[in-house]
This record gives C-alpha cells, structure tokens and sequence, in this order.
C-alpha cells in the first residue's frame, strides 16, 4: 500500500475552505486565543494538537459559532468559510451550524430512537421530501459512519441503548445526516476504547472524501494517523501549522519538539 | 408541683448532676486526670443525663395515663414529687457509677444515640397518629352514615337536625375542577418561565427574576385568599360572568383555580427548573452543533428528555392543588353542586372539612365526623400522588446521575 | 468496511449552494417559531411577576388603611346624674353604671360641640350624632373615669375613636352616594364630619391601637386590632422554635451520619418526604383528634397550635438540615476520625458547627411557613373571637388567643366591609414578619456562605 493519504501535491491543489484572521477570543477578563492565523483547506483532515487548555477546542467551537452559547465569551476577529465571515451580523448561527456540522468528546446521542436521532438534522433541515426520502438518507449515514450493518436490524430502539464506539458513531452519523461541508471533531475519541477509536479513525479518513475534517486530538499518534495538515497550540498561541509529517519530523518550533518529544503538555 | 414546675426542677438537678460529676471524676483521678478513661466532663455528662432521662421518663409515663384516662387529670402534683423523686435517683446512681475505669463517655453516646434515635421516629409516630386518628373517626363516623351513599352520593346537604345529605361526590367534582384550573394556569406558565430562566434569560434577568418568582412562594395561602376574595373574584363576576350571563357570584371555580395557579407558578417554575437543568449540556451542545434553534432544541430534545420529571412536578402541584385549603374556602364559596359553568361557586373536600369542623355541630354527629372521612379520602388521594410523582422524579434523577 | 462510501443526497446539495448571508424561506420561518417561542418564554414570566406586583399592590392598597384611624378630640361634661346617681364617688357603685350612659354622656358631648362651634347642618338627626363616635368610645370614657372618680362632673377634653362608617369616609371607602342607602349613616352624618375635620377636631392619624388592640365585635371594626393575634402567633413560633428544632436536628443528624441502611431507615426516608406534601388541614384534623379530643389539652389554646405546626414543620427542617450536614465534605469526618475523636465528637465537634448556616437558613423558612399557615389553626378553634390577652409564659400557652393569619381570615368572614381593610392590614403586619425572617436567613446564608 503506497501512502495516499498526504500526497504533497494534492495539498497544495486543494482550495482554501476555512480561513481564520487575528481571531482572539476572551472568557470575561481572560484571554483564552490569542491572534490565531489559519487557513483550513477543503476535503482534507486537519488536527488541532497541543497540551490540555491550549486552546484547541475554544478555537474549534469558534468557527461554527458553539461559543455562542457561553455567556462570557467574546470573539474578535473573522472566521470566513468560503470567503463568508461566520460572525457577520447578518449571518444565522443556526445556518452556519447546519454546514458546519460537530461531534463532541463524550457521545450525547438524544434519547430517542437511532433512526429518530440520524433523522433529527435532515428533519429540522427540511432536506428530505417524503419518507422513503429521509429513509435513504439515514441509511447512508449510517452507512458512511460504518454502523448500518451493526444496527440496521434496530433502527427503533433507543440510541442510548448502543456501545460507547457505536454511540459515537452515530453521533457521526448523525453529524454527517446534516450534509454539511466541515464536520469539526472535538476530541471525538477521548472515551472510547482502542478498538472503538481505530473505527472511528478508519472512518475519519474516509469523510475527509466529502467534506473537510477538523479534529482536536490530545493524542499525537491519532494526529499522525489520520490528519494531512497539523495546527499545534499552545497557552492560546498557534504556535505552528503545517503538514503533519513535517510537524512531526522536523518542528520548526522548540515549542512544538517540546511537545511532541514528550517534554511538555 | 405540677409537671411543668418538676421539669424545670429537674433541668436544674441535671446541672447539679454534672457540676457533681465533674466533681468527683477529678478527685477520682487524683493529680493526674489520664487515669480517667473519659474526660471529667463526660462523668458529668452521665450524671446529668441519668437523672434527666429518669425524670423525662415518668413524667412521659404520667402524661400517657392521664391522657388515657387512668390517672385523674388532678393527680398531677402527687406526679410531679415522684418525678422529682426519680431524677434525684438517677443522680445518686450516676454519680456513684463514677470510677477511673468507668467508660462514661461511651455510656453518653449511648444515651445520646438514643435520643436521636427517638428523635428520627417522631416522622413515623405523625403518621401513625394521623392515620389512626383518621381511620378511628372515619369509623365512627361510617357507624352512623352508610359509606355507599358517603361515597356514591351526589347530593351534599348537611342539616342540624339530622337526616342530612353526605355524598362526596359534588365536593370531589369541585376539588378536582378546581385543581385542574388551576393546573391548566401554572404549569403552562411555571414550565415556560423555567425554560425562559434556564435557556434564554441573561444572568442579569434571571438574577432579577427568579427571586421575585420564588417570592410569590413564600407568600401564605391566606394572602392568596385574601386576594381572591377581594380582588379576583369581583373582577371576574362585574367584567366577564355578568356581561355573559354566566352567574352572580364573586366566589366562582375560576376565581379559586386562577389564584391557585398562580400560588403554584413558582411550584412548578422550580421544580421543572431542576428537571431541565438535570438534563445534560451535552444534549443540549449535540442539538445546536447540528444546526437546530434554541427552541427547537428545548422543544425536541430537552423536553422529551426531562418528560419523566416534568410528569412527577405536574402530580406534585396536582396534589398541591387538591389540598389547599385557604384560597378555596376564600375564593370558591360553599355550595356544593355539580356544574360545568366556571363562574358558579362551587366547593371543595377541604372547604367542608373547613366548615363542618368549626360549626356548631355536635362533635359526635355524622355532620362533625364526615370531616375526618372527607380528611382520609384528601389524605389518601394526595398520598397516592406524592409516592407516584416522587418515585418518578427519583427514577428520573438516577437515569443521569 | 462493507458499507459503501457515502454520497449526498440531492436536496442537500441546493441547500449547501446558498449563501450564509442570505436567509432562505425555511430559516425564516424557523426563526420566526424561535422569536414566537421566546415570547412566551417572557410572557410567563412577565404574567408571575405581574401577578406578584398585583397581589402585592391590591393587598398594601387595601390594608394601608388600617395604620390610619380617625380620631375625635372633644369637651365632655361628664354628667355626675347620669354616670354617678348616688353622688358619693364610690367606685365599686359606680362601676354597676353600664357603658349606656356613658354613650348618652358622650351623645351630649357632641351636640354641645356642635352648637359650640356652630355648625348647622340639614336633616341632622340624633341618630347620626350618635354614629359619629365609636361605641368604643363609650367604654373608654368609662374606664378612665373608673380609675379617676374625681373627674366626675368636671368637663374633660377626651380623644375619642370616630365611628367606622365617618373613618371610612376619610379613606373614600364611604362615599356621599353609598351613603344614602346606607341605614348607618347619611349624608348628614357626613358632612357633620366635615366640618369637625374643617374646625380641627376631627384628625385621621397614625393608628397604633391597630398594633396592640385585641379583636373587637362586628359594629366596631375600628377599634380591632392584631394585639392578641401577634401575641398568639410569637406564643406559636416559641413552641415551634422550641421542639421543632432540638427534634428536627436530631433527626437529620442521626439519619445522615449514623443511621444503618435498613429497611426502617428507608420507611422513616420515605415517611418524611411523604409528610412534607400531606396537605396542611390534615395536620389540623391530627391536632383536633389528638391533642384536643385525645389528650384533653385546652381549644384556641397556643400549646396545641404550636404542637401542630411543629409536627408540620418538622419535614422541612429535617431536610434542610440534612442537605445542609451533606454539603459538609467527608475528608472533615475523616480528619476528626483520624486524631482519635468518637463518631460522635467528629459529628458534634465539626461537621455540626460547620453546617450550622444551612441549618439556621432552613429552620427560619420552616418557621416563616408556620407563621403563615392558617387551615390547621382553623380546625383546633384558633378562630374563636378572643379579646383577652393571653398570660405571660408559660400559663399563657393554655390560654385562649388567636393568629395573624386565622385573625385575617375571621375579619373575612364579618360583614362590614371595614373589616376587610382590617385583613388587608393584618396580611402587611404578617408580610412584614415574613420578610424580616426571609432577609435574615439571606444575610446568615451569605454570611457564612463557605466555599470548600
């Protein structure tokens, strides 16, 4: 097997999906991101790295706009996806979010039925005409998140119901039911077991065919594997950005070879 | 000496009880106070606890025979020497009990642990004597008036000189008419002002509005009563019934059920409050990152999720409701019919309970004791609706614990 | 992986097509049902506060009342013929003379007043003199004069009560219309009081006797007052205070820190929350069948009041206390424990006085609920009409008295409708406590508020 999976050129080639500028967010008085710069290419898996609060899933919760929710939380700054600043006035937090989809650390599958939670985007959405519609488009996600075989016997029973890694995976499914165009991951396999987490990896890649991939990680080995591109932060600093077999062969940072040589975090 | 001047006597041997303790634990232990097993304090202790329990002790056994009638209400004094006579036993048993090996600090845990226990078991004894005494007056009273017609009768006529109408039915139409107005007022609003608190507010409303809210909790029901009565009920009989025809009367269903649900809004607001803020923010996080409005998470997600427990506070008020006393003896008027018009005054079990326990009717007549009946029906059906509501919310907590 | 790869449906790929900025037709709506939503989120809560600043409004409105009262200050000759015939001064003799004549002396009093100070007035009528001062009046004019002989036939300026219908003229409750078909007072009388309030011998002033007075009958609501009721209810709270708070802590410590886990401790967990939501009336019919008819202890009396609210109260202590001995972190237990201390010291030595905020919080608002509470006092006969102060403790704790709230709700049941500003003033006093006790426990909670 000949490595696909960061093919220098292809990078290159790749269009700009997300770009960030001088984005700085504060908690109250604290300043928790401090004048990021990144740009996030389409259809490729990037990796937020570095020691816990960093910063990584602050940022992450910037760009669909989760911090919205936080009452402290002030963000300066723009965030554009394609070209469209997410904090504009004008734009809908809730539009933004139906494109730029999410999974979170722990599975929340909603308590209802695994159907009824793959359904629940598409249905608020409207992105489905009838019934049969909405069938296929729960079948795909299901699917695309390698859990149809697993549960296609019991669409009805309750979604709590499933494993952790199957938990998980639905809440991919979930996520990726939306249609949306950048699925951010925020430490998407921080509880769940090794083989549950080789899964959910195995699936990673293959969404990075559709759509572009952002994933916290704290695990410098799950960044290895499954990202093209690697953002490492560090106390509210991007501290490097790169291709992740440069990150993590030759750092430009002593920062950044703290970090991975284990010194730090 | 009457009793109460022997317990204060007693109180005092007991403070002599642990001066002398003190006392003779230290000359016991000579200069050095480690040869003691406890400290001299704990001797003292013993001694005063010993005198006081053998006093409290018969004074208890005293007060239970005069009650029932064994003893004449006048031998009191007599009672109080004997009283007196025990305690100062106790003291000379524990103070002679005083010895360097003497474990005293154990022998007063015990005695305390006692009477903490005693203490825990005054829950059980209320409910023993509130069931007994319902149950033995319902008795008496179904002894003179067939339960059938009690519980199967739709006429409520009481007459002084006998022969009167004492079906529940009517009551019971009114009591839940009521409860269900009032049900229909508070959990509609209390549920949205816990939504509004918990999902919109800003922590400058909420910490404005939530204590104003709780405050109409710690109004009493006299004051819901009173308002009933003089503002609620004309308000509702010159503005809306007489305009439509619909009655005359001040004191009406509606004015009871519409100052009821307001005495419940903060019942409910805080009780779903808990509910919702129990379901956790990962539901919440997973709904908004797929794109769906504040609303349609709460709507589709939080509320089904908290279901169970919003079920639990709506029984919990309903029970509330049934029970209240002042706001319908204030505010629904007496006349037991019934009518689907909610601007007729109609009555309630607790209004009867009210009324036939404070006329002037003989305390052994069927009029007077289907009070206690009508309280056991009440304290039956509010019990039924207390265990299912709080066996619910609990199963409720323990899913996301 | 056998599942296959993943492609987008159609209708979503239209949807991805549009613009963040622009809002289609769906999210429109959408967020129109948001905006509707949110509405009547405020709208709750706007009614509960509406409903608070009504109830609040409506009740100070009508009570405010009560703290004002009209007062008379008149001349009276007292006439040695009426209240002293036998003309010897002897007080024993003259207390046979009956408040009657005392009302016939004051009647004279006012007339002299009246041609005194010259007013005339059309359609005066004697009975409308006599309404103008209260019947109260009569027997204050009796006992000063009881105390004091000598003031027998000497002309003494007296400060008489003005009659329930001229005080509520004062406070727009009379009105010269309602006056008319009203068979208590006429236009007459009316205006006959105007012009004493013009000549400055009619006053409406601050009314303290609505404080310290005890209830007065049905044709004198402006001499009730809450004297015996306030009295009745501090009895109340001191038994409440006194049993309900030793037992209640004692329960909740050895529930939560020594109690095993065993079935009776189950029962009595369930018992106690059970009892905290049995209705309130219940415990009355309990107090009647118990303590009255059972224990033969006296009706009215403050003992058995007492007894009732502390059964009622007990819930609600035992479980703040308990909530409040839980907070207490384990590693305090567990560092008593480790110098050598008894379960007992551990329990008694720190995590008691560590909890004693909470505990305090809790027993004021279990004691303001008591305070309130009206339906199980109804039932043990606190609504009896009592004008006698109860004795000093402890004898005045089998003595008859009433309650502030049973008070309230016996002036509803009256006809005059003075007597409902009467309630209305009753139900400030009874806030007013209330909302003392509740800032207390405030400032305790925030006090000791502890962070561990």
């Amino acid at each position: 097997m000949y490595d696909t999976t960061r093919p220098e050129t292809a990078v290159s080639q790749q269009d700009t999906k997300i770009s960030a500028r001088n984005v700085q967010v504060y908690y109250g008085e604290k300043q928790a991101i401090k004048d990021v710069n990144v740009e996030i290419l389409d259809k490729t898996v990037t990796a937020f790295i570095g020691p816990s609060g960093c910063g990584k899933s602050t940022f992450l919760r910037c760009i669909n706009r989760m911090n919205d929710t936080i009452d402290i939380a002030r963000i300066e700054g723009e965030i554009r996806l394609d070209g469209e600043d997410v904090y504009d006035r004008r734009v809908d937090p809730v539009q933004l979010r139906a494109k730029v989809g999410m999974v979170f650390q722990k599975p929340n599958p909603f308590p209802k039925s695994i159907y009824d939670n793959v359904a629940y985007g598409p249905r608020i959405h409207g992105l489905s005409r009838n019934k049969a519609d909405l069938d296929g488009i729960v079948e795909k996600a299901l699917r695309g998140a390698a859990l149809w075989n697993e549960v296609k016997d019991r669409l009805h029973e309750p979604g709590t119901g499933l494993s952790g890694g199957q938990q998980q995976r639905l809440c991919i499914a979930r996520a990726v039911a939306t249609a949306p165009e950048v699925l951010l991951m925020d430490e998407p396999c921080s509880a769940l077991d090794p083989i549950a987490t080789s899964q959910v990896e195995e699936l990673i890649d293959q969404l990075r065919e559709q759509f572009s991939v952002v994933i916290v990680t704290h695990s410098m080995q799950q960044a290895a594997r499954v990202s093209q591109k690697t953002a490492f932060f560090h106390l509210g600093n991007l501290v490097e950005y790169g291709d992740t077999d440069d990150i993590f062969t030759k750092p430009q940072d002593s920062r950044t070879e703290a970090y991975i040589s284990g010194r730090i975090g | 000496m009457s009793l109460s001047w022997a317990l204060l006597v007693s109180l005092g041997l007991a403070c002599a009880g642990y001066l002398i303790g003190r006392r003779r634990a230290f000359a016991v232990a000579g200069p050095d106070v480690r040869r003691l097993h406890s400290r001299p304090t704990y001797h003292g202790f013993s001694v005063a606890l010993t005198s006081f329990i053998a006093g409290l002790a018969v004074m208890f056994i005293a007060t239970i025979l005069r009650m029932t009638g064994t003893l004449d209400v006048y031998a009191g004094p007599i009672w109080g020497w004997i009283v007196l006579a025990a305690a100062i036993l106790g003291l000379v048993w524990g103070a002679t009990r005083i010895d360097s090996g003497y474990k005293a600090r154990n022998a007063v845990e015990r005695m305390v642990m006692g009477v903490l226990m005693l203490c825990s078991m005054i829950a059980i004894l209320t409910t023993a004597a509130i069931v007994l005494s319902l149950i033995f007056e319902t008795g008496h009273f179904f002894q003179l008036y067939d339960w059938k017609d009690f519980f199967f009768g739709t006429e409520w006529t009481p007459r002084f000189q006998g022969e009167s109408e004492l079906g529940i039915l009517p009551l019971l139409w009114g009591t839940l008419y009521i409860s269900f107005i009032a049900l229909l007022v508070s959990v509609p609003i209390g549920l949205f002002a816990a939504i509004y608190m918990s999902e919109y507010a800003s922590p400058k409303v909420r910490s404005f509005a939530k204590p104003l809210i709780e405050l109409l909790a710690g109004i009493p029901t006299i004051v819901y009563g009173l308002f009933a009565l003089m503002t609620v009920g004309p308000l509702l009989r010159d503005y809306f019934a007489q305009p439509m025809g619909l009655g005359n009367s001040g004191s009406s269903v509606l004015t009871a059920g519409l100052v009821m649900g307001i005495m419940l809004i903060p019942f409910v607001s805080s009780l779903s409050d808990d509910i919702i803020n129990a379901v956790p923010q990962s539901l919440r996080d997973g709904a908004l990152g797929l794109g769906s409005t504040p609303s349609e998470t709460v709507r589709q997600v939080v509320l089904p999720a908290a279901l169970p427990g919003v079920v639990g506070a709506v029984l919990l008020a309903a029970s509330r409701a049934i029970g209240e006393t002042m706001i319908v003896v204030l505010g629904a008027g007496a006349a037991a019919q019934m009518s689907v018009n909610p601007f007729e005054a109609m009555t309630t079990i607790t209004v009867k309970i009210v009324s036939q326990l404070t006329g002037d009717s003989d305390f052994n007549s069927p009029e007077a004791l289907v009070a206690f009946a009508l309280g056991l029906t009440l304290f039956v059906i509010t019990l039924a609706l207390n265990i299912v509501a709080l066996y619910i919310v609990r199963k409720y907590r323990e899913q996301y614990e | 992986m056998t599942d296959l790869p993943l492609s987008q449906p159609g209708a979503a790929r239209t949807d991805k097509a549009g613009s963040l900025l622009a809002q289609d037709a769906r999210i429109k709506s959408r967020n129109a049902a948001e905006k509707r939503f949110r509405t009547y989120g405020a709208t709750a809560i706007g009614i509960a506060v509406l409903a608070l600043v009504v109830l609040l409004v409506t009740i100070i409105g009508n009570g405010a009342g009560a703290f004002r009262q009209s007062y008379l200050t008149l001349p009276v000759t007292l006439d040695a013929e009426l209240i002293d015939p036998e003309g010897n001064r002897d007080p024993t003799e003259m207390s046979q003379i009956l408040t009657l004549s005392y009302g016939r002396v004051l009647d004279q009093a006012v007339q002299d007043a009246i041609s005194a100070q010259n007013i005339q007035i059309e359609g005066l009528v004697e009975d409308d003199i006599r309404g103008l001062i209260s019947r109260e009046a009569s027997s204050q004019v009796r006992n000063r004069v009881l105390e004091d002989p000598e003031l027998v036939g000497q002309t003494v300026e007296f400060n008489v009560l003005a009659g329930g219908r001229i005080d509520g003229y004062f406070k727009n409750r009379v009105t010269m219309e309602s006056a008319e078909r009203d068979g208590n007072t006429s236009p007459a009388q009316l205006m006959l009081a105007d012009a004493l309030k013009e000549r400055g011998m009619l006053v409406t002033r601050f009314n303290w006797n609505f404080l310290t007075n005890p209830d007065a009958s049905d044709q004198r609501p402006e001499a009730a007052g809450v004297g015996v009721a306030i009295l009745g209810s501090l009895y109340m709270m001191l038994v409440v205070l006194v049993l309900a708070v030793p037992i209640g802590v004692a329960a909740s410590i050895y529930l939560e820190e020594f109690a095993p886990k065993n079935r009776l401790t189950d029962i009595i967990e369930v018992n106690i929350s059970n009892l905290a939501a049995v209705p309130s009336i219940v415990f009355g019919i309990l107090g009647l069948a118990a303590f009255i008819n059972f224990a033969g202890l006296p009706q009215s009396a403050p003992i058995v009041g007492g007894l009732v609210l502390t059964l009622m109260t007990l819930p609600t202590i035992i479980i703040s206390t308990r909530a409040a001995l839980k907070a207490v972190p384990p590693s305090i237990r567990d560092a008593a424990l480790g110098v050598g201390a008894s379960k007992m010291q551990s329990v008694f030595h720190h995590v008691l006085p560590l909890a004693m905020p909470g505990i305090l919080t809790g027993t004021i608002i279990g004691l303001a609920q008591a305070l309130g509470e009206t339906a199980p006092l109804l039932l043990i006969g606190m609504v009896a009409f009592v004008t006698e102060y109860p004795d000093p403790l402890p004898q005045g704790l089998f003595d008859p008295a009433s309650a502030l709230p049973v008070q309230v709700y016996n002036w509803t049941q009256r006809s005059d409708p003075a007597f409902f500003e009467r309630a209305s003033g009753a139900i400030i006093i009874l806030l007013i406590f209330l909302l003392c006790m509740n800032l207390l426990a405030i400032y305790l909670r925030r006090k000791f508020e502890r962070r561990w």
